[in-house]
C-alpha cells in the first residue's frame, strides 16, 4: 500500500470502529504514524475514553489538554507509586515482569519519598549549572556536526541523534568518554523486555544492570571522596538528601536520569529535522531569522511530543469528563493527543516555530512530575540547531523515517538525509 | 483599576495597570515582564511564575497556599518564606500598589 492509501485506510478505520472497540495502546498505529486519527476521534466523541482489554488490560485514556491538566495536577488522586503500575501502561516494564530487578526512583514515587529524592536531583539541572555545562556540550555537538559528509546520503539517528544524545549524558555525569556508549546501552536495556530484539533473558537484564550498577558505585565511591562537583553523581554523593541512599535507590535514580535523558531527547533531534523539512516555508522563516531557534525548540518537543503517553493509578475514585473513574484504575494521559487540541492550542496539527506561547504544550507534562530535565533538554536542542545552522543551507530528508514500535517512545529508528553545503 | 510593580533581579521596574479579577501571572505575561514564563496557564503546575512578593504585601496576598502551590515551589529555586506563584495571586483592589520581585532564573 501507498503510504497516502495506508493513511486513507487508518482514517476509515479510526472512523468506523464502534467507540468501545478503540484501543489506542495498539503500538503498530504509532509505528503507521496513524494514531491521530483514533486520538481525533476520541477527543471528539469520548474524550474520557474506557477501554475493556487490550494486552495491558483495561484503562483509561485521557485525551484532551484540559482533562490531562486535571489528572497531572491531581496527583493525591492520581498515583505513580511504581508498587500500583508506576507511569507506563505496561505494568510489567517498571516491575521486570516479575523477573528482573527493581530500581526504585522518584518518576515512580508519590510525595513525600519523590519531592525529597527530586529536589536533590533538580539542582544538577538548574540554569545555573547548565550554564556551566553549555560550552563543553557546544564544543562537541560542533566536532560531531564537523565529522559529517556533505553531499552523501546518511541515516541521520545515528550518526547525529544518538551520538550526541550519549554524549550529553556522558558531560552531565562527567561519564569516562571513552565507555559513553555503554550508557545508551545501559538505557536501552532498562525498558526491554525479553525478546523486544535487545535482551534475550531476565538474567541477561539482571546481569547488564549489575555491570551498570558495580560502574556506577565505582563512580560514586571515587566522588564521595573528593571535593563536591557539579557532575550528577558527584551531587547525589555529597547531597544530604541522597548521600545515605540505598545502592539500589541510587542505581535506580541514574538510571532514571539515563532514560529520561535518552530516548526523548534523541527523537526530538531527529524530529526537528523532519519536521523543518516537511514545512520549507518555516524552514525559511528560521534561515531568515534565527533567533526564532528559542520558539523553535519548545515547537518541536510538541510537534514531536517525544513521550506519548504517562500512566497514573487511580486511588481514590474520581470524576471526570462525566465519567466515574474507580480505585484502582489504569489512567493514561495521552500527552500525544493533548497536544494536538485544537481547544488548546491554534492549529495543533501545524508546525509554526514563531508560536507566541510555544511552550504551552504538554510533552514535559505538569504538576510535581514535570520534567526535571526541560530545560537541559531545550538547551542541548538550541545549541544544535545553532551549530548547524552555521555549517549547513539545508538538511534534505531523502527517504521515509522508519518509527519506533511504542506506545511510549515516539521516535524514529532511522531518517534518511543528505546535507547540503 | 489598578497598579502592580514587577522588580527584576537586577533591579529594573515595571509598573503596570490591569483591571480586577486576573492574576498576576496573567498581568505579567501580558504585559511581557521578562522571566515570567506561565507555562501551564496559570494552574499552579509548572512553577515557571515564581514571584517574591514585598515583604510590605504579604499579610494582603497570603502565603503560598497548602497543596499544588506549595509543593511545586519545592521544586523551584532559591525559595524564600515571601515566595509565591504569581498565577495563584488574584488580583482585587485591595492589592493596588503590589510589588513583586522576580528571581534570577527559573524554569
Ligand atoms: C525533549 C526531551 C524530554 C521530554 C519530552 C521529557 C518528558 C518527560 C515527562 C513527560 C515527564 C513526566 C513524567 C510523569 O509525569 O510521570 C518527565 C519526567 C522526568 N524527566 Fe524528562 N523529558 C525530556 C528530557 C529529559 C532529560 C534531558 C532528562 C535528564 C536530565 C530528563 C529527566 C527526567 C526526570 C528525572 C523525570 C522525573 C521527574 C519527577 O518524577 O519528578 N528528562 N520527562
Ligand atoms: S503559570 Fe504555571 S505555576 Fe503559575
Amino acid at each position: 500500500m501507498t503510504a497516502l492509501a495506508s493513511a486513507t485506510a487508518a482514517a476509515t478505520e479510526a472512523e468506523s470502529l464502534p467507540l468501545d472497540r478503540i484501543d489506542v495502546s495498539r503500538a503498530e498505529l504509532f509505528e503507521r504514524n496513524v494514531e491521530g486519527e483514533y486520538f481525533a476521534r476520541l477527543r471528539r466523541e469520548d474524550p474520557v475514553h474506557y477501554c475493556a482489554e487490550s494486552a495491558y488490560g483495561p484503562y483509561w485514556s485521557i485525551t484532551t489538554y484540559k482533562d490531562i491538566m486535571a489528572v497531572d495536577t491531581n496527583h493525591q488522586v492520581f498515583s505513580s507509586d511504581a508498587g500500583l503500575g508506576g507511569i507506563l501502561i505496561d505494568d510489567n516494564i517498571q516491575k521486570s515482569g516479575g523477573g528482573g530487578i527493581d530500581l526504585p526512583n522518584f518518576i515512580g514515587m508519590d510525595p513525600p519519598q519523590h519531592d525529597e529524592q527530586r529536589k536533590a536531583v533538580s539542582p544538577i539541572v538548574a540554569p545555573a549549572n547548565l550554564a556551566k555545562l553549555e560550552g563543553t556540550i557546544r564544543e562537541r555537538v560542533g566536532r560531531v556536526l564537523d565529522g559529517l559528509p556533505v553531499g552523501e546520503e546518511f541515516d541521520w539517528v545515528p550518526a547525529v541523534s544518538i551520538e550526541l544524545t550519549t554524549q550529553m549524558l556522558a558531560t552531565l555525569f562527567d561519564f569516562p568518554f571513552e565507555d559513553r556508549r555503554k550508557l545508551t546501552r545501559w538505557s536501552d536495556v532498562t525498558v526491554a523486555e525479553p525478546g523486544s530484539g535487545i535482551i534475550d533473558s531476565w538474567e541477561q537484564r539482571n546481569s547488564e544492570l549489575m555491570e551498570c550498577a558495580n560502574y556506577f558505585q565505582r563512580l560514586w565511591n571515587e566522588r564521595v571522596n573528593s571535593d563536591p562537583g557539579s557532575d550528577l553523581i558527584s551531587m547525589l554523593a555529597h547531597s544530604p538528601a541522597t548521600r545515605n541512599m540505598t545502592a539500589e535507590n541510587y542505581l535506580g535514580n541514574v538510571v532514571l536520569l539515563i532514560v529520561g535523558g535518552n530516548d526523548t531527547t534523541r527523537n526530538s533531534m531527529t524530529g526537528g529535522v523532519l519536521a523543518l523539512h516537511q514545512n520549507p516555508a518555516e524552514f525559511a522563516k528560521l534561515k531568515a531569522n534565527p533567533t526564532l531557534i528559542d520558539s523553535m525548540v519548545p515547537e518541536i518537543i510538541r510537534w514531536q511530543t517525544p513521550l506519548s503517553h504517562m500512566r497514573r493509578t487511580a486511588v481514590a475514585d474520581a470524576e471526570l469528563g462525566g465519567k466515574t473513574i474507580r480505585k484502582g484504575d489504569k489512567v493514561v494521559m495521552w500527552y500525544v493527543s493533548g497536544n494536538r487540541d485544537d481547544t488548546a492550542i491554534d492549529r495543533p496539527e501545524a508546525f509554526i516555530i514563531d508560536r507566541e506561547r510555544p511552550r504551552q504544550h504538554l510533552s514535559f507534562g505538569f504538576g510535581i512530575h514535570r520534567c526535571v530535565g526541560n530545560r537541559l533538554a531545550e538547551m542541548q536542542l538550541k545549541i544544535l540547531w545553532e551549530e548547524i545552522l552555521k555549517r549547513f543551507s539545508r538538511i534534505e530528508v531523502t527517504g521515509d523515517p522508519v518509527r519506533v514500535r511504542s506506545n511510549f517512545v515516539r521516535g524514529y529508528a532511522s531518517l534518511p538525509v543528505r546535507l547540503h553545503a | 483599576m489598578l497598579h502592580i510593580k514587577y522588580v527584576e533581579a537586577n533591579g529594573t521596574e515595571y509598573l503596570v495597570e490591569t483591571d480586577a479579577g486576573f492574576n498576576a501571572m496573567e498581568v505579567a505575561v501580558k504585559n511581557g515582564i521578562p522571566g515570567i514564563d506561565g507555562d501551564c496557564g496559570g494552574a499552579a503546575a509548572c512553577a515557571t511564575c515564581h514571584v517574591y512578593v514585598d515583604p510590605g504585601w504579604i499579610e494582603k496576598t497570603g502565603k503560598a497556599a497548602e497543596g499544588l502551590e506549595q509543593s511545586m515551589l519545592e521544586f523551584a529555586e532559591d525559595v524564600q518564606d515571601n515566595s509565591r506563584l504569581a498565577c495563584q495571586i488574584k488580583l482585587d483592589d485591595a492589592l493596588d500598589g503590589l510589588v513583586l520581585k522576580l528571581p534570577e532564573k527559573q524554569h
